[in-house]
Parts: structure tokens; sequence; C-alpha cells
């Protein structure tokens, strides 16, 4: 049976969880069909809003979730003393990103487009549940694919994947950032983020793309280009 | 190229220690002026970042890197890195070689035609791994600013807990930033000439040689001369100490002409019998 009031009821539950509820656990719960669920989560917001209220209803994750205002940050944040999850590195942020836009994807992979090791940073992020292994891929040695999790995007404060900016908006950041050269970007940042979270850890694994073939050719050269280096600097 | 900080490179107000240590074995020890000053970087970005770095810098365009230039400026790196004894990962010298391959390929007279490998300009792969790299780093910066919005946001639960201490807001500098500024600093200021002064080094063995064989050239030596013409105390004692020695081997012998007189140091015949003083010749 329905709650007799809908609303009232909806604001305890979001008021009793640390965490994104999906619409459709709000709606089992509270024996009401999601759309009038949905109707009510808008009508809450927009009295918070109304009076200025101290918490608001903020989608993200898949859910919905009762947060301060970010005009209380400053309060509220005082009230913890300054103690606050650690930011993620520069590095961290550099890999999340590859794995957010190129998942499911292989540690390989991600060290060649940064050039760097990445094992370190990806364990990290594996430790904070922002990153998940979802399978092996295919190809020799059968590496772990990786993906990224819901915490991510409760993290970062995304609804789902396709609120990343598409790789055509990362272009034109990009470009607007260095102009002259607008015309020749190629982005090759793999155009299936809108897709959300592919599920499950059974996905057709991605070809691998020829990045260890081009790698053996760089350690080849290097003999080479070593010596022919030092008689032409 | 604006010179506008790049958000993605900008936000690096933070540091997590995991990742910093085993992405950025960046530390730098110095001496100066005696007391140790230790520098530590957490960040540590890798050769595609320098070389973005470098491209912004020089305002170069990154579709026609003059590649002879920024070789030039990525070895200086480099080398400024090992300067500072930070560890080059083998990802810089991998790129090094990179960059040098190409600047040789692009030296090199163009094969006759004929050949089934038709090249394109030998920049191109890297021209695409920068680009690659390029928009992932804008992507994290856009990360970083989901991240900085969500912050503002707290849930219930988010009880304080004692090890989560938020890192200190730093400046947005890279590594290579400090690299520049350092090298600015050090252009200033004219290198100053330094003389090493060193304390001389006194063998009592070397001392007793001395002794013996200006004592058999000449027969006899002065005391007095010879501790005159040591240059320091410890000199002198140390002389003093070898000639002991040499009259306790029976090297040599000592005489006094009279009280408060000279001393005088006599070369004595190592198959000679007298074991006392020797009657002056």
């Amino acid at each position: 049976m329905p709650p007799s009031n809908l609303r009232s009821a909806l604001e305890a539950l979001l008021f009793s969880s640390d965490e994104p509820i999906p619409l459709s656990l709000l709606a089992e719960s509270l024996d009401t069909a999601a759309e009038r669920v949905a109707e009510a989560l808008l009508a809450i917001e927009a009295d918070y809003r109304a009076r200025g209220a101290g918490v608001s209803v903020r989608e993200m994750a898949g859910g919905h979730l009762l947060v301060t205002t970010p005009d209380h940050a400053e309060w509220v944040g005082r009230l913890m003393r300054g103690r606050k999850r650690v930011r993620l590195s520069r590095a961290a942020l550099e890999t999340m990103a590859i794995v957010a836009y190129k998942q499911p994807v292989t540690k390989v992979e991600i060290e060649s487009i940064r050039g760097v090791d990445s094992s370190a940073v990806l364990a990290t992020l594996l430790e904070r549940n922002l990153v998940t292994i979802r399978g092996r891929s295919k190809v020799v040695g059968r590496p772990l694919l990786y993906g990224t999790t819901a915490d991510f995007l409760d993290y970062f404060g995304l609804k789902d994947l396709t609120e990343l900016p598409r790789p055509e908006e990362l272009r034109a950041l990009v470009a607007a950032r260095e102009p002259e050269q607008l015309d020749m970007i190629d982005l090759r940042v793999s155009g299936d983020v809108a897709t959300d979270m592919p599920g499950g850890t059974d996905l057709p694994p991605g070809p691998e793309p020829g990045r260890p073939a081009e790698e053996e050719a760089v350690n080849e050269a290097f003999s080479e280009t070593a010596k022919t280096a030092s008689e032409i600097s | 190229m604006s010179e506008t900080p790049d958000p993605a490179g900008a936000p690096e107000t933070t540091a997590a220690p995991a990742e910093a240590r085993a992405a950025a074995p960046g530390a730098i020890q110095r001496r100066l002026g005696g007391s140790p000053v230790v520098v530590k970087l957490d960040r540590f970005e890798g050769p595609l970042d320098l070389l973005l770095h470098l491209i912004r810098r020089d305002e170069v365009d990154i579709y026609d890197i003059p590649i002879s230039h920024i070789t030039q400026q990525y070895l200086a790196y480099l080398d400024l890195m090992r300067a500072f004894d930070l560890d080059v990962a083998g990802e810089f010298l991998l790129m090094a070689a990179t960059l040098m391959r190409i600047k040789a390929k692009m030296l090199l007279p163009a094969p006759p035609t004929g050949e089934e490998e038709e090249e394109g300009d030998p920049r191109e792969e890297l021209v695409q791994r920068l680009i690659e790299y390029r928009q992932f780093k804008e992507a994290a910066g856009t990360l970083k600013l989901r991240e900085e919005e969500r912050r503002l946001l707290y849930e219930r639960g988010m009880l304080p807990s004692d090890e989560d201490t938020g890192p200190l807001p730093l400046a947005p500098a890279s590594l290579f930033d400090l690299l520049d500024a350092f090298n600015r600093v050090i252009a200033r200021i004219p290198e100053a000439v330094v003389y090493e002064v060193r304390a001389e080094v006194y063998d009592v063995e070397e001392k007793m040689a001395l002794i013996a064989s200006q004592a058999a050239e000449l027969g006899t030596i002065s005391f007095a001369g010879l501790l005159a013409r040591c240059r320091a105390r410890l000199e002198m004692v140390v002389t003093f100490i070898a000639l002991l020695e040499l009259i306790k081997l029976g090297q040599v012998t000592v005489i006094q002409d009279g009280r408060f007189g000279d001393i005088q140091i006599l070369h004595r015949r190592s198959e000679g019998s007298e074991t006392h003083a020797p009657v002056k010749s």
C-alpha cells in the first residue's frame, strides 16, 4: 500500500541513505509507480530550492541522493575540520579519464597513451573502487580489462557516463585553448562513451590496438637510433 | 598558442602519495650551504607531458614540430633532471631515442623512389600520440572540475575520520615549471670561482724515507733545518716521529755539538757495527 503522504515518505527514504538510491528501488519501497516517485522527487527538489534549503536532491550514479548544497560547503567543511577524502592526483585523473573513455581497456593500452607506467595508479583507483576489473582481453597473455564503477560516477557527481564531455566536446575544449590547431585535430577517443556502462564481464573484448607491435618497433629502433644520433647530434 | 594554464595541468593542487610514489620517483636532494635541502616532487609526468610542455612553452606548431629544436630542448631537460639526481625513467630515454630517430630520418635524404615503403612524415606517429594524450589530459581536467564540484556536496554519514587528512592547497605548478624556474635562477647567478683548500696529509713512512735518503745523500742534516722546512705543526710532529722511528731502527743517529746546540742527524750505514753515536768524521 502506498504511503498517504508520498512526498514526505520519499523525503524520509532519501534522508535515510548515504548513497544514491535507484528510482526503481524507491518505487518498490514506496509501493508507488516510478513516474509518480519521479514527480515527487522533482516536487521535493523544487520545494527545497524555493525555500533556500540547506540540502538538495541530486541525481548521480544511477540514483538520487540527498546532499548538502554547495553554498554550505564551507560550514560543513568546518564541521568536518578539513578532513576530507584525498583528491585524486593528476596521474590518477589522467588514468581515470582513459579508463572512462576507452573501457574496457587494458593496462598496456593505458600506458601507451600516457607514455608511463601506470600500475600503481591503477592499483590506487582499484583500491578506491573507482575502477574495476571487467574481465580479460582475448589477446595473448589475456590481460585484465578495466572499467569504471558506480563509485566513479558518484565520486565525480555524474548521472551516467553520457554526462562526460563527448569526444567532440573535448576536441572543442582543446581547440579553444589552441585555436590555430583546430582543423587538424583527429580525435581517437572512442566514440561509444554514450553507450553508458556496458554491463557484465562477458563483454566482447574490443580488438587490441597494434600498440605492442609499435613498441617493439621502437625498441628495435632504439639501438640503431642511439648510434645514428651520436653521429648526427 | 595561448599562455593560459591548461585546466588539465592546472589542478595539481593536491598529492595522492600512493600514486605519486610510484609514478614519480621525483625526489630532489641537494646540499646547499651545508644544510641539506630536500625538495620532494610528488608529481612526475611522462615524456609526452614533457613534450607538450616544451611545445606549449616554445609556442611551436604541434603539427609541424621543429624536431631538431624540440629534441635539443628535451635532452636538455633530461640533463637537468639528472643534475637533480632525479631518476630519469626509462620512458623518458625511450622518447629521447624516438626523437633522435625521427630527427635522423628527417635529415637523411629520401630513398630513391621505387621502394615500396612510402613512409609519410616521420613525425606523424608522435604527433598522433601527443594529440591523443592531450585530449585525455583535457578529459582529466574536466574530471577534475567535476571532482571539485562534487566535493562541495556532502551526503549523510561523511563522518570525519582521522586518517583522511586533506592535502594542503598548493599552487599549480608542474615539475617542469619548477625546473624552468630553477634554470632561470641558475642563469642569473654568476658562477663563483671556488678554490678548495685541502689539508695536506703527512705520512710517517714517507717522512722516514725522506729523512733517510737526505741523510744518506748529505751524510748529515740539521735537525733545526729539517723542522724549519715543515709547513705545519702536524708535519713537524710527523717528521719528529719519523726521526724517532729511524733512530730506533738504527738507520740514523743524532749528535749534539753542545748544550742547546743544533742537533745533527747522521746517516748510519746499515752494516755499521757501532751502536753508539759515531765519532764525527
